[in-house]
Order: structure tokens, then C-alpha cells, then sequence
């Protein structure tokens, strides 16, 4: 896979994909001070105006916060991508999607206007299939691909439809606009479920949980990207947006808290179960992301100050050891935890960013991951529903301390194993990125006013209301720190007894992957059983079923409006009109009850005359000659087509047709009432009048009919010509293609 | 789908001719008396239609001497062209444009009228034309 380009850095496009994010991250970072210092900083202009949809970008603490973390994290991992994937064939395509994920990201977490953040929402979610199928020669990817585009897309509808709600119970669709809660609107309870279905999916909570684990079939890089620091907090991200707007309701308390707690402990359970290491790290993920919705749901400043803080420290950690692991499989060739040992005396550099990373993710002192587990414990300790949310907090602390020991302490220490590939270190490129991200784990752990700046405007912009922020790494010994010591003991334990721990937990296999494989495939069966039914290939179902239908609508409808018909006068019909009409009715009987095709053909067409023969007594000269010519030409093709088909099978007709005889009598009755219905209602002749006195002034022509049709509504006539075309070039692909096959 | 029949054959020289020079015709009364585009081109493909009858598909396209799809799109063209027109003038599309030849107000004559309007109509006969013709040919080549 990273086998030598023999050019620096993946080429241009690797320099491009490293400077843009390097480029962009430095230019949010100038907004740094103005955002501590409580700005909120908004541009905007108009997009589509008519549907209200602005472009806008909301620079408040969450957003800077997440935009930081996209470009920079972003280049770091261009960077790492450059080397890991440089001398691929496919590395460029790799970069766009990879760039087109960023540019959804950023916009998805800096717009102002919902209906944006849903698009660029969106755009996040193809380009994460695009990533996740990128290995496109194995179906594993690509089945894993469509899963996580299915879940999250579904997700995303309902989510569509939660932002419209939202802009219909609000008023606006800004989300600076946005004033109050909506906690006591009508509306509350659809909008809530539709939102927390679109952050559910897009994060990863129980039970939607399946796709994301699944998702590592991408490669490395992507992994670290889009499956822990970025993407999958974009529920995370929405559920903090809207915790002003949505937030403070006994349901958004108890569903977050529940299914986040829920999602942190199965997962850290499921993490231990796992014996690939990047498989481990999925679930970790999985961990944070349920323990971030939980401590969101709790909502106290504490818990927000915690969760911001949280997300801050595992976007750090997580990237680096996801990269790290790519480093490992690259410098070993495998990710197995069972047989990777001793590998410091080899990969001296990666065991430094792995054991800092996994520290941090072990929550030691003094690194970040420790204020950030010291924050959370406070949190629970003070808000409601103590003992549910310690306890989580508290076994997926003390699961996620056993994980980091089988990521990074395990591999790297004892006695070095046998690995398919000789144990080497990765090149520099690749070493960067989980260096550095390790390193700023431990400097902010030691310094962590430094990281004041982002973590308390972000709390302010979810909490929605001021909040000055303290962030120490110790003072004084209290009920949290004992608590912390506690999660080191089990952690400790649980590691040490890990190996039973995975082989018990082996036994226990959860059914939701192939409960989704199932529900894929009732699907498939479901859509093949009905296109069986209603696309038969006959002809003559098809028309059955069209004019069955119609004739039950309308026959509905003239039944509900209780229609008081007159019977026409018919003194005025004159012996010419009488004929005409026999000579119709002729016509329609001949069609209906003869035994050759051709003579049904030629029957319909007298038929047709007779219509351009009520036209002419009526004066419309014009729609008379179109009637005729129509007929003939219809009577061409009709009998051209059916020199094709073989002798009419009598008997079999003759079963049918008594069906067919009650749906033309329903038809014929259906029309009969509705032209007696449309003559009793005053003939409107405003638009007669208006062409009769306009037609000739302003037209310039005399016959109103063709004035209309080339003039007046000219538009109307192109369009269908156009549709006249393309029936015909339709037609002649059908027949020619058919022939091409027979031949 | 050709026919043997001498009596046939000899008519279809004479109709051809006529059904041809009778479609120019509808099309251009078309504006004042009952005729235009749609007409037009539906008696103009008769004529070539009951010439494929008497002497073969092959012979009726040779006498086309373009595809009739081709005729059908090019009209498509000319219609788009025609209300496009309007724009050179400052009215929004599909707007009739007219120009007056020769007036001579002293007799009260307007003069011969010319307008975008007859270019649509030509579009839309080449249209019903072309796709008619690409229905029934492809069709009776078919069978």
C-alpha cells in the first residue's frame, strides 16, 4: 500500500491537500482571541432567497472549537496520507474525496442556516462513502460503505425533516435567529425524535451503532479522520447546537442519558472483545462518542464544561493512536493484539506518540485525559440521575484504561514477537501527525489554561447563556479523584485479566450486523415480490389496472359530490348528428366484439372519423383535420405493428372479456356523468373573448387556434415538440436496440 | 411493407408531389386559416409514408436523404431559435417578432408580413415530420 512513489509527498496533490487544511487551520486560529474574549462573529450572504437559504458562518466557541480541530487534525493526516497512501494509483481521487469531506465538515459545523448545515451534513456523508468504499476491489468495503451510507442517509432525512420543523416552529432556519427554547411548542416532541434520529445515526449510539466499527474497512488515515476526531461528532456537534434550543426537557435528559450511557458501556464492553487493534479503537470511539451524548443530555454546566472539554482530549488521543496503529500495521503488516509484542526496541519513536496517546485516553495524570475524566466525574457527582451516570461514566473509564493497555502498552513492551513483516519504524511523515497530536495531550495535561480559550466559549454557545471557565489539573483531593484512583485499580484489574475477559466475552455475539443484513435482504425480496406483481410485461394488465384505477377515483369523486344531473335537451340533434353518432357507435361495437386484429384496427378508426366529423359540424376545422390525419397515422402503425403478432387466440379472448366489458361500461358511464356535469356548469368564455379580440391586432393572425399554439403560449408548444422528440427517439432506440440484440 | 400494386404505385408519383407541396401550403395559411406547423407536418409525413408503402422503406429515406430523426432534432433547434430570438429585441422569449415588407399605407396595406413566429412554425413542422417519420419507419423496418 505505501510503497515508495518516488515522489516526495504524494506529488502536487499531496503538497495541495497538506497547505489547504495547514492554511485554513492557521486562519481560524486568528479568530482565536476575539471568540475567548465572548464574540460571536457572523457573515452572511443570500443563497437561494426564495427558500430562504443563506449561506452563513456562525464563528462561535463550538464552531472554532470544531474548525480546529478539522483543518488541523486535516493536515496532519494529509500529511500522514501522503505517505501511506502517496504511491497508490488512486491517491489523487483519494485527496478529493478526502478534501471533499473537509470543505462538508467545515461548512457543516460553521453554517448558520439549517437547510446549509443540512447539505453540507449531507456532503459529509457521501464523501465518508466514498472513503470508506475507496478499497473498491473488495466487497467488504463496499457492503460496509453502503451501510454506513444507508444508516446515516436515513438519519439525515429525518433529520431534513426535524430542520423543517424547526423552521416552521421558529420561524427562521438561522441558527442565530433562533430565539428561546422550543421545549413548550406544539411541535416539541416530532422535532426532537426527527433530530436526535439524524444525531443518532451520524454518531453512532445504540442502536445504530453497527455501521461504525464496520466503517474501518477504509483505510487508516480515514479511520483517524472521519471515524473519530471528525465526522461521527457531528451528531455530537448538532446535539450541542440545538442543546440551547432543544435542551432542558425531562425526554432529552432521560433519552440522552440513557442511550448515551448505554452506547459507552456496551461499546467499551465490545472493545475488550476485540482482537484487531484498530477494531478496539473503533469501539473506544464508540465509547466517547455515547459518553459526549450522555453528558450532553445531562446538561448541567459542569457536564457541558466536561463533554467539551472530553471531546477536546479524545479528538487528540484518538487520531494519534488510530495513526500510530497505521504506523504499526505498516511497519509489522499485521494489527493483531495476540501477536504483537515487544515492539519498542524496534519502533522506538511510535511506542513514545502511542504510550503519551494512551495515557491520555487512560486518563493519567498529568495528561489532558486526565482533566478531561476529573471533569466529567465532578459533573456526574453533582448533576441528577447520580448513580446512572457515575456508574457509566465510571465502567467506561475503567474499560477504556484496560484498552489502552492492550493498544499501546501490550505491543510495545515484553518480548518481540515474530510479525509477517520485519519490525521497522514508519518514515517521518507518518510519525508527525501522532507525535505531535500525543505530544499537545501532554502539554495541555501540564498547561491547561492554554486550552481555556476553546473549551469556554464552546461551553458558553451550547449552554447558550455566559460561563467563565477554570480548568486545573489538581487541587485539592475529593470525592472525583478518589473516584479516579478507584477507575485505575479496575482498570488495572481489568487489564490484567483481559485475555479471559475477551475469551468469556467471545461467546457473546451481538445480532445487529446480521440483523442488518436481514433487514437489507427483506428489503431486496420485498421490492422484487411487488415489482413482480405490479410489472407483469402484459400490455393489456397494464391498461386494465390504469383505467380500472381512474374509473374508482372518479367514480369516487362524482359519488362524494353528490352531483344532480340534468338529461340533456335533445330536440336540437338534427338527422346529420344522428348519423354521425350511429356511425360511431357502429364503429366502437365493430372493435369491440370482432375476431381479427385488422378489422378492430380499421373499426377504431372509423370511430376516430366519426369524432373529426363532430368537430367539423362544430366549427373546429383545425382540430378536425389533426383528429383525422392522427387516425390514419394511427391506423398505419397499429397494422404495421400487428403484422408482428400472431392470430388472436379466440378462446382465451372470449374468457376475458366479460372484465372487460364491466370496466368499459364503468369507464363509459364514469365519462357520460362527467361531460353531463361539465355542461351544466356555466361555460366560462373569458379567454374566448380575450384571444377573439387580440388574435388579430396583436398577433397578427386570424385563426385563434394556431395563434394560440405559436404565440400566445408558444413556451407550451416547445415543450411539447420536445416531448414529441424524445418519444420518437425513445421509440427508435427501443426498436433498434432490440434488433441489435436479435441479430 | 411494399406493394405490388401497379395502380398504387403510379397514384403515389402524382400524391407524393401534391401531399408535399399541399403540407408547405398548411403551413403557411396556417396563421389565418385553419393549417400550421402540426398539420403541416403531419400531411407532409403522410406523403412519405404512402411513398415507403408503394416503394420500400429504403427508397422513402433515400428521398429524405437525411434521417429523420436528424429533421426532428434540427426542428427542435430552429423552434428554440426562433423564441431565443426574442432576447436580440429586449422581450422575454417566445415573444412574436414581426417585420413588415413593402407597406403602402396609402392603400391600406400593410405589407408582407415576416416574423419569428413563422420560423417557430417551421420548427414545429420539421418536428412532427422527423418524429413521425422516425416512428413509422423504424417500425415497418422492424417487421
Amino acid at each position: 500500500m505505501a510503497e515508495s512513489s518516488g515522489r516526495t509527498l504524494g506529488g502536487p496533490a499531496g503538497w495541495i491537500s497538506i497547505l489547504i487544511p495547514a492554511g485554513l487551520f492557521l486562519w481560524f486560529a486568528q479568530f482565536i482571541p476575539a471568540v475567548a474574549a465572548g464574540e460571536v462573529l457572523l457573515w452572511r450572504f443570500n443563497w437561494v432567497p426564495s427558500l430562504g437559504v443563506s449561506v452563513g458562518m456562525l464563528l462561535d466557541g463550538l464552531s472554532l472549537t470544531f474548525a480546529l480541530l478539522i483543518t488541523g487534525i486535516g493536515a496532519l493526516v494529509t500529511l500522514y496520507s501522503a505517505s501511506y497512501l502517496g504511491g497508490h494509483t488512486h491517491y489523487t481521487r483519494f485527496v478529493c474525496y478526502l478534501l471533499a469531506f473537509m470543505a462538508g465538515m467545515l461548512g457543516l459545523v460553521l453554517s448558520d442556516n439549517l437547510l446549509a448545515l443540512f447539505v453540507f451534513w449531507e456532503i459529509t456523508t457521501i464523501s465518508s462513502y466514498l472513503l470508506i468504499g475507496f478499497n473498491a476491489d473488495e466487497e467488504k468495503s463496499r457492503r460496509n460503505a453502503l451501510q454506513a451510507l444507508l444508516v446515516t442517509g436515513t438519519g439525515g432525512l429525518a433529520f431534513l425533516a426535524g430542520i423543517v420543523l424547526i423552521g416552521t416552529a421558529a420561524g427562521t432556519f438561522e441558527l442565530s435567529e433562533i430565539e428561546g427554547s422550543l421545549v413548550d411548542h406544539a411541535l416539541y416532541l416530532p422535532i426532537f425524535w426527527l433530530v436526535i434520529l439524524g444525531a443518532f445515526t451520524k454518531s453512532a449510539q445504540v442502536p445504530f451503532h453497527f455501521w461504525l466499527p464496520n466503517a474501518m474497512a477504509a483505510p487508516t488515515p480515514v479511520s483517524a479522520y472521519l471515524h473519530s476526531a471528525t465526522m461521527v461528532k457531528g451528531g455530537v456537534y448538532l446535539l450541542a447546537r440545538m442543546n440551547p434550543t432543544l435542551g432542558g426537557s425531562d425526554i432529552w435528559f432521560w433519552t440522552l442519558v440513557i442511550f448515551g450511557g448505554v452506547t459507552a458501556v456496551f461499546a467499551s464492553l465490545l472493545a475488550i472483545r476485540q482482537t484487531d487493534i484498530k477494531q478496539v479503537l473503533a469501539y473506544t470511539t464508540l465509547m466517547a462518542l455515547g459518553t459526549l451524548v450522555m453528558f450532553i443530555g445531562v446538561g448541567t454546566e459542569a457536564a457541558i464544561l466536561g463533554a467539551m472539554t472530553f471531546l477536546l482530549v479524545h479528538s487528540l488521543y484518538k487520531a494519534a493512536l488510530f495513526l500510530m496503529i497505521g504506523v504499526v500495521d505498516h511497519g509489522t503488516g499485521t494489527r493483531e493484539a495476540t501477536v504483537l509484542r515487544g515492539l519498542w526496541r524496534k519502533m522506538p519513536v511510535t511506542m513514545v506518540a502511542a504510550m503519551l496517546a494512551a495515557a491520555s485516553m487512560a486518563g493519567l495524570p498529568p495528561l489532558f485525559g486526565f482533566i478531561g475524566k476529573e471533569f466529567l466525574y465532578k459533573a456526574s457527582l453533582e448533576g441528577p440521575a447520580l448513580f446512572w451516570v457515575t456508574g457509566c461514566a465510571f465502567a467506561a473509564s475503567a474499560l477504556m484504561f484496560a484498552c489502552a493497555g492492550v493498544v499501546a502498552w501490550r505491543p510495545f513492551t515484553g518480548k518481540l514477537a515474530k510479525t509477517p513483516v520485519e519490525a521497522h519504524e514508519g518514515p517521518v511523515a507518518m510519525l508527525a501527525g501522532p507525535l505531535l497530536l500525543a505530544a499537545l495531550g501532554l502539554g495541555l495535561g501540564l498547561a491547561p489554561n492554554y486550552a481555556e480559550p476553546l473549551v469556554g466559549p464552546a461551553t458558553t454557545a451550547v449552554l447558550g447563556a455566559p460561563y467563565a471557565v477554570d480548568l486545573y489539573l489538581f487541587k485539592e483531593v475529593n470525592v472525583a479523584f478518589i473516584l479516579s484512583l478507584l477507575t485505575f485499580a479496575a482498570g488495572l484489574a481489568l487489564y490484567a485479566w483481559h485475555v479471559r475477559l475477551r475469551t468469556a466475552l467471545a461467546h457473546f455475539k451481538p445480532r445487529f450486523d446480521p440483523g442488518w443484513d436481514g433487514l437489507m435482504g427483506a428489503v431486496a425480496a420485498g421490492s422484487k415480490g411487488l415489482t413482480r406483481t405490479i410489472q407483469t410485461g402484459q400490455l393489456r394488465r397494464y391498461i386494465f389496472v390504469t383505467f380500472a384505477s381512474l374509473a374508482v377515483v372518479v367514480g369516487y369523486a362524482i359519488w362524494r359530490g353528490g352531483l344532480a344531473l340534468e338529461i340533456p335537451e335533445m330536440q336540437e340533434l338534427r338527422a346529420k348528428h344522428w348519423s354521425v353518432l350511429i356511425f360511431i357507435m357502429a364503429g366502437a361495437l365493430l372493435t369491440a366484439f370482432t375476431n381479427s386484429r385488422m378489422t378492430a384496427v380499421a373499426a377504431l378508426g372509423v370511430v376516430g372519423v366519426g369524432v373529426a366529423l363532430i368537430f367539423i359540424m362544430f366549427g373546429a376545422p383545425d382540430v378536425a383535420i389533426t383528429q383525422l390525419l392522427v387516425e390514419v397515422l394511427q391506423v398505419v402503425l397499429v397494422a404495421v405493428a400487428m403484422l408482428k403478432l400472431p392470430q388472436l387466440n379466440t378462446e382465451r379472448v372470449n374468457r376475458l372479456r366479460a372484465w372487460d366489458l364491466a370496466l368499459s361500461i364503468a369507464i363509459g358511464a364514469m365519462i357520460t356523468v362527467v361531460l353531463l356535469a361539465v355542461m351544466q356548469a356555466p361555460l366560462d368564455l373569458r379567454l374566448t373573448e380575450f384571444f377573439e379580440a387580440t388574435s388579430a391586432p396583436i398577433a397578427f393572425g386570424r385563426n385563434i387556434v394556431n395563434v394560440i399554439l405559436v404565440d400566445f403560449r408558444a413556451l407550451d408548444t416547445f415543450g411539447e415538440i420536445a416531448v414529441v422528440v424524445i418519444a420518437a427517439l425513445g421509440a427508435f432506440a427501443l426498436l433498434r436496440g432490440t434488433k441489435g440484440e436479435r441479430s | 411493407m411494399t406493394t405490388t400494386s401497379l395502380i398504387v404505385r403510379a397514384a403515389t408519383r402524382i400524391l407524393v408531389g401534391l401531399l408535399l407541396v399541399f403540407s408547405f401550403y398548411m403551413l403557411l395559411r396556417g396563421h389565418n386559416e385553419p393549417g400550421g406547423g402540426f398539420i403541416g407536418g403531419l400531411v407532409g409525413a403522410t406523403g412519405f409514408i404512402l411513398y415507403a408503402i408503394a416503394h420500400g422503406c429504403r427508397a422513402a429515406r433515400e428521398a429524405l436523404r437525411v434521417e429523420p430523426q436528424s429533421i426532428a432534432m434540427v426542428g427542435l433547434g430552429i423552434a428554440l431559435l426562433a423564441g431565443v430570438m426574442a432576447y436580440l429585441f429586449g422581450d422575454a422569449p417566445f415573444t412574436g417578432q414581426w417585420l413588415f415588407l413593402w407597406p403602402d399605407p396609402a392603400a391600406g396595406d400593410k405589407g408582407v408580413p415576416l416574423s419569428n413566429i413563422l420560423i417557430f412554425d417551421v420548427g414545429v413542422y420539421l418536428v412532427v415530420l422527423g418524429s413521425v417519420l422516425t416512428l413509422v419507419l423504424t417500425l415497418e423496418e422492424e417487421v
